[in-house]
């Protein structure tokens, strides 16, 4: 079974999951492994990262030395495909027109959605992480515990392939023994942030990232991922086969070609493809679930964007993956006479508690970079090390003035040239050209580095998003309209992170070379811009005050599952695709669990 | 996309062309205004030119002028490229700027439909004016006929910013961004990112992390 168009979708399945990024992955990857008959609906187009990635292509060779522009957001090689900050066709609103109280929203249309482009930056959630408000009385406690998700964690990581070392840090957990890859070594200054960060009590450690240090072992992890199925084990085994260790070059930004790092369309879809359970139909956009009189889902109505026509796709079970807000959306668009506001809206929560993370930078230059020995430090397309939150102790004790922590990434070091290298800060260079430009540019380069913060927001109830009343896409079908506004306990994290951040610069003897913000509030990030968007379809353990229950499965509908970041009932500073798998295949499991006794 | 190709080598004809460059002439921000977010009538300016869109062929290797037309005159492209290698001049480590496509990349940059790139056309064709301008006025004659003596008198007015005589400030910005350009031009070339020290790229069967030389001068080893 195969990439099918609308005309050759079998009359109804088992499982309909609608997108196909980390959690749709997972979802068609956990049930069809286990026999289910599913169809997987993509709103953009097939893609596949074998033929299509540009691996080693310089920036020399892209139209304007590979710069961003309008059309590719993060550069010509980015491996985002008819996505963005805007989709042709797709608009969204927000209800402010303050630039503070915007949300931007990232959509890739293209199968394996955002996990194609994603910096495969993978950690666990912690126990903290899971029971926020009953460490501080803030926003909700999840209705799992690290222990329940735990399980989940480690065979998501020894399926995809995540390297990192164990730290034993407060709240950042540790993988069981022979989980983890080998983590790479550290660049060089990466290791002088360390050895300068001790002094001010941070820890530079190595970070956990879905890429291959070393190839996966066929023999020993499909037995322990599907124990009692041959099948899925030979699949699996014959999957893991096929990926490659990563060559150390090409930025996984772009995607990956061997398949050493983890995206959807490399990891989850290949083998799910070879059970012959999945059809995966592109270019349809999902309207609406469809229910009968008794109110259990039906299947879902689309759009075949190729032709434009509606069309139904029926199921026993509808899982939503298609991103919180779109997932949202399509909650929303659900209307029926059983369910006027929307499916699973009974209580009116959909769209309530929307998330992203915190983000805010700083920049600097550090002379001790400068002249350094010529030498590669490509390594694994993206960092190697980063920093957890370091200061849980001091925040539950009441000693900073924001009340959830942050991780710091960077990288440093002799990247790929692009648009702007070789132009070092004029104020060292006092405005050269000739000769003394070019070993300017030669003294200068790889010298700078940018730290960035990635911290947990709270959710509050200004953040959300609703139908807009008046704006539909180019099928009809109404748009999502975004409301925001941050808390102080972001805001301040984010002039924590400014600080934190000059301070480190300058213990390793380097100049800021970017303003800090006085106001944490122009510190921050826009809203959505670190593309965490988690919440809008929040689980908890009370059907009055979330939509889904633990395992994703919507209180007023028990055949439609949420398994994206559409659950999240908290966004810890851990970044959310490791945790949005983790949930997906344990909500996987309860859904085929379920059906087997007939109750879904 | 515009097909207003005159010949095969992606420049566009002398009544575009000349259309642009009254347009750009007529454009609000002047070279005073050399900061980022350039406005919608700006933007307009490139409207015989289409992106590449959000669906581009990544594994094509493209030339300047393979997808919107170059605009640059020929008068233009002349005094661009002596500037080119005035800034980056060739050495034992690398080549000059023009002999690896630089003046193309500056001609495709100023061209392009996207967003702030309608103002650097501004800014460099203006600045490509001035120079002209004030080597006729110093020397007697335009800028690519100087001797390089000349040249860099006029160019070690400008280089500087924060230096620069008042009289020279707006040249000075059009300088700064013209050496941003041919930079960005020059290092993302093989023969430039050799220049400039990447030794990345390659395919390697492990990662070793910094040799041990760059580790004694960091005080790691």
């Amino acid at each position: 079974m195969p990439v099918v168009t609308s005309s050759k979708t079998a009359p109804i399945y088992d499982v309909i999951v609608v997108g196909s990024g980390a959690g749709g992955g997972q979802t068609a990857y956990t049930c069809t492994m286990e026999g289910a008959k599913v169809l997987m609906i993509e709103a953009g187009r097939n893609y596949d990262p074998v033929r299509e990635t540009p691996m080693f292509q310089i920036n020399g060779q892209a139209p304007l030395r590979g710069k961003r522009t309008e059309d590719k957001e993060f550069g010509f090689f980015d491996a985002t495909v008819n996505g963005g900050w805007q989709v042709p066709d797709e608009p969204y609103t927000s209800a402010s027109r303050d630039p503070k109280r915007q949300f931007m929203w990232w959509r890739a249309r293209m199968l394996g959605g955002r996990t194609n482009h994603w910096g495969r930056i993978s950690l666990r959630n912690g126990p903290y992480d899971f029971k926020p408000q009953s460490r501080d009385g803030l926003g909700f406690d999840w209705p799992i515990s690290y222990e329940d998700v735990a399980p989940y964690y480690d065979k998501v990581e020894m399926l995809i392939g995540v390297f990192g070392s164990n730290e034993g840090l407060e709240n950042t957990p540790d993988s069981p023994p022979g989980v983890l890859l080998p983590a790479p070594k550290a660049r060089a200054g990466e290791l002088l942030a360390q050895q300068r960060g001790r002094k001010l009590g941070l820890h530079v450690v190595p970070i956990h990232r879905a890429v291959l240090s070393v190839r996966q072992d066929p023999a020993r992890l499909p037995p322990k991922l599907h124990p009692n199925n041959p099948k899925a084990q030979r699949i699996l085994a014959e999957a893991m086969r096929q990926r490659m260790a990563c060559f150390w070059a090409t930025e996984c930004s772009r995607g990956c070609s061997t398949k050493a790092n983890y995206q959807s369309t490399t990891v989850h879809l290949p083998p799910a493809l070879a059970t012959g359970n999945l059809d995966i139909l592109p270019d349809a956009m999902v309207r609406q679930i469809n229910v009968d009189a008794q109110g259990k889902a039906t299947g879902v109505t689309y759009i075949d964007k190729t032709t434009g026509e509606e069309r139904v796709a029926r199921a026993r079970v509808v899982v939503l993956a298609a991103s919180a807000g779109e997932s949202v959306r399509i909650l929303l668009n659900s209307k029926s006479a059983r369910f006027p506001l929307g499916l699973g809206n009974g209580n009116g929560k959909v769209g309530k508690y929307l998330m992203d993370s915190v983000g805010a930078g700083l920049a600097g230059q550090i002379p001790a970079f400068e002249n350094l020995p010529l030498h590669n430090e490509d390594g694994a397309g993206g960092a190697h090390v980063y920093i957890p939150w370091w200061l849980y102790r001091e925040q539950h004790a009441g000693k900073l003035d924001f009340a959830r922590g942050y991780h710091v990434e960077f990288r440093t070091g002799r990247h790929m040239p692009g648009v702007g290298s070789g132009s070092a800060p004029e104020s060292l260079t006092r405005g050269t050209y000739g000769q003394k430009f070019k070993e300017d540019a030669r003294r200068y380069y790889g010298t700078t580095l940018r730290f960035i913060g990635r911290g947990e927001m709270i959710p509050n109830d200004d953040c959300y998003c609703d139908l807009d009343p008046m704006v539909k896409d180019k099928w009809g079908i109404p748009v999502l309209r975004f409301h925001w506004k941050w808390s102080e306990h972001e805001t301040r994290q984010a002039a924590h992170m400014q600080r934190t951040f000059a301070a480190l610069i300058g213990a390793m003897g380097g100049n800021v070379t970017e303003k800090i913000e006085p106001s944490g509030a122009d510190a921050i990030e826009p809203a959505g811009k670190i593309i965490h968007e988690v919440g809008g379809a929040i689980m908890g353990s009370k059907a009055n005050a979330s939509v889904t229950n633990q395992w994703g499965q919507t209180w007023d509908v028990k055949n439609v599952f949420v398994a994206d970041g559409g659950t999240f009932a908290s966004n810890a500073d851990k970044n959310p695709t490791l945790t949005i798998m983790a949930l997906a295949w344990r909500a996987s499991d309860y859904l085929l669990d379920e059906m087997r006794k007939g109750n879904l | 996309m515009s097909t207003q190709k005159s010949c095969g080598d992606g420049r566009i004809d002398r009544r575009t062309a000349i259309k642009w460059m009254l347009a750009a002439a007529s454009a609000t921000a002047l070279m005073e205004q050399v900061s980022f977010g350039a406005t919608s009538e700006q933007v307009g300016l490139g409207k015989e030119a289409v992106g590449y869109g959000t669906d581009p062929d990544l594994l094509k290797i493209y030339q300047a002028g393979d997808l919107w037309p170059l605009t640059l005159t020929g008068a233009q492209r002349a005094t661009t490229v002596v500037l080119c290698d005035l800034i980056i001049p060739a050495d034992d480590k690398g080549p000059k700027a023009s002999s690896v496509g630089v003046p193309d990349f500056v001609d495709e940059w100023i061209s392009a439909p996207y967003l702030g790139h309608a103002r650097d056309r501004t800014v460099i064709a203006r600045g490509l004016a001035w120079l002209d301008d004030e080597s006729r006025r110093r020397f007697g004659a335009e800028f690519i006929h100087l001797r390089e003596n000349q040249q860099t008198a006029i160019c070690d007015d400008l280089c500087d910013r924060p230096t620069a005589r008042p009289e020279f400030q707006t040249a000075a910005q059009f300088f700064a961004r013209f050496r941003f350009l041919v930079a960005s031009g020059y290092y993302t070339t093989r023969e430039g990112m050799s220049d400039i020290g990447y030794r990345g790229n390659v395919p390697l069967a492990a990662f070793d992390g910094p040799p041990k030389e760059v580790l004694e001068r960091l005080g790691l080893a």
